[in-house]
């Protein structure tokens, strides 16, 4: 135990890295995945295909590939310099959004068809049918697996590690490397870290869950 | 769009790259001799190897010179496997019994304590943190950390022009930690050498530093690119690992490494591997005392 307790500033900066990684590839896979989501289930043909290509692309591509094209091909076409972490989150980013997409379709095909047509009928256009009427249903339903596909997030930025990036689980490999001795306390306060983000996730799915349900 | 599409192909050929298609470098021929007649105490380890005939040796396979082992190819080569070859040879264990496991610096501590491995030979420097939980014979061999950095760089001289530089190193050595806590650098680790030394191509970090011999072999590879600069800023003591506790076994080990530097083929085995990088060979250390 002590080992985490004397190198709890190397523990904490690591989990921010992880934190901030997290957040910026979350808010940055919400925006671009309702984009995506609203492409999805446009009228336009150019616009669905363009996010059938997306989804299919991204989700179908593993996460590794799409590090080693981002941090050692971006460079190759002229983009060279320290920007490892802006490479990571971008990463990240177009990644989960393939997800976060998929998760809102479901939920946008949750919402009665009844619903979009009586909208239609009073003369709303597509886009304020989908802002003011569908999209916010579509969220409220599909709460609980987006609160998935950001703790899968969330676990999926330990792989930055073998990309330059010291978040927690660099640190959790440099203190075994350190302290061998002491290995499983090292496994034991990395995962702990871990589980009390995914905790802290899964709880305020709950709490918005609970909150927004949708009486049908 | 035709540039476009050579950087794609480019990035094509760099996975191939990463995922380890490296130079290969051709087997020793100058295998140890092995003893087929030797005989050891019963009830030692030596006797329990020497009757299985076979071994199970824990090796690095990214560390050019020292242990690496080329995809296309049935064994790994470099220093440390030589090592490993002579002392299976005086186990009366020919090189073709030896079962060669990858280690990576996380979990030799492990493979040794659970019976993975019967020894490790892998670039391992001898500490007082891990002697508290397994055994170190040795050392075989002393080296250093040095410096890799582009040949039109000439900010980096030394160490003591790293203060806020990215340096690039892999993930769990010790190298890594010697210049963030020493020199102020900002780490940057990768999976492998192979992929730092691409960051470095790619001007993403600004060094990499590792053990000496690595980064000779990388800076052979490519020598209008890359350069080694700078002494030797630390010392690592390589050292072969097996299982704490076992005095006999040890003292076999440590004879093993004096007989080797007697009888030259530690000579052979550095000529036959770092010694293409043309480094000569250096004196031999003084091994320490088993306790």
């Amino acid at each position: 135990m002590n080992v985490l307790i004397d190198n709890l500033p190397d523990l904490l900066s690591g989990f921010g890295k992880t934190l901030a990684l997290s957040a910026i590839a979350g808010v940055c896979a919400l925006i671009l995945g309702t984009i995506l989501a609203s492409f999805r289930v446009s009228p336009v043909p150019v616009f669905r295909a363009i996010g059938t290509s997306y989804v299919n692309i991204f989700r179908n591509t593993p996460l590794v590939l799409l590090f080693v094209l981002f941090i050692f091909g971006l460079p190759q076409l002229g983009i060279t310099g320290d920007h490892l972490f802006a490479f990571a989150a971008a990463a990240m980013s177009i990644y989960t959004a393939a997800f976060v997409c998929e998760a809102l379709r479901s939920g946008i095909n949750s919402v009665n068809v009844g619903q979009a047509e009586a909208a239609r009928s009073i003369g709303l256009t597509f886009q304020q049918n989908l802002s003011l009427v569908i999209l916010p249903q579509a969220f409220r339903a599909v709460i609980p697996p987006l609160a998935s596909v950001f703790i899968a997030l969330v676990k999926n930025t330990a792989i930055v590690e073998a990309f330059g990036i010291t978040e927690a689980a660099y640190q959790m490999d440099s203190l075994v490397r350190d302290h061998p001795q002491s290995i499983y306390a090292v496994f034991a306060g990395t995962a702990a870290g871990y589980i009390i983000i995914v905790f802290a996730i899964s709880g305020a799915a709950r709490l918005l869950e609970r909150k927004l349900e949708v009486k049908r | 769009m035709r540039t476009k599409i050579a950087a794609v192909a480019a990035i094509a050929a760099l996975a191939l790259a990463i995922t380890g298609c490296g130079k290969a470098k051709d087997d020793s021929s100058n295998q140890p001799k092995v003893d087929k007649s030797v005989s050891f105490d019963a009830g030692t380890k030596m006797e329990a190897l020497n009757k299985a005939q076979s071994i199970k040796i824990g090796v690095k396979f990214d560390q050019p010179g020292l242990g690496y082992k080329d995809p296309s190819k049935s064994g790994p080569v470099g220093f440390d496997i030589e090592i490993a070859k002579i002392v299976a040879a005086k186990l009366g264990i020919p090189a073709d019994k030896i079962q060669w496991v990858e280690t990576v610096s996380k979990n030799r501590e492990p493979f040794l304590q659970n019976g993975t491995v019967d020894i490790v030979v892998a670039s391992y420097s001898i500490t007082d943190e891990r002697k508290q939980i397994v055994g170190m014979a040795g050392p075989y061999y002393v080296t250093g950390q040095q410096l890799l950095v582009r040949s039109d760089d000439d900010s980096i001289k030394g160490p003591d022009d790293l203060t806020g530089k990215g340096v690039c190193s892999v993930t769990g050595s010790t190298s890594i930690k010697t210049v963030e806590e020493k020199y102020g650098a900002t780490p940057k680790p990768f999976g492998t050498y192979s992929e730092c030394v691409q960051a470095l191509l790619n001007k993403t970090v600004d060094a990499v530093t590792t053990d000496g011999p690595i980064l000779l072999g990388y800076a052979a590879q490519d020598p209008d690119k890359l350069k080694v600069v700078g002494d030797t800023f630390s010392e690592e003591r390589y050292g072969i690992g097996f299982a704490k506790g076992d005095t006999k076994f040890c003292e076999f080990l440590s004879t093993t490494i004096k007989d080797s530097f007697k009888d030259g083929s530690w000579e052979q085995a550095f000529k036959d591997t770092l010694g293409k990088a043309k480094v000569d060979a250096p004196k031999p250390p003084t091994v320490d005392a088993c306790a």
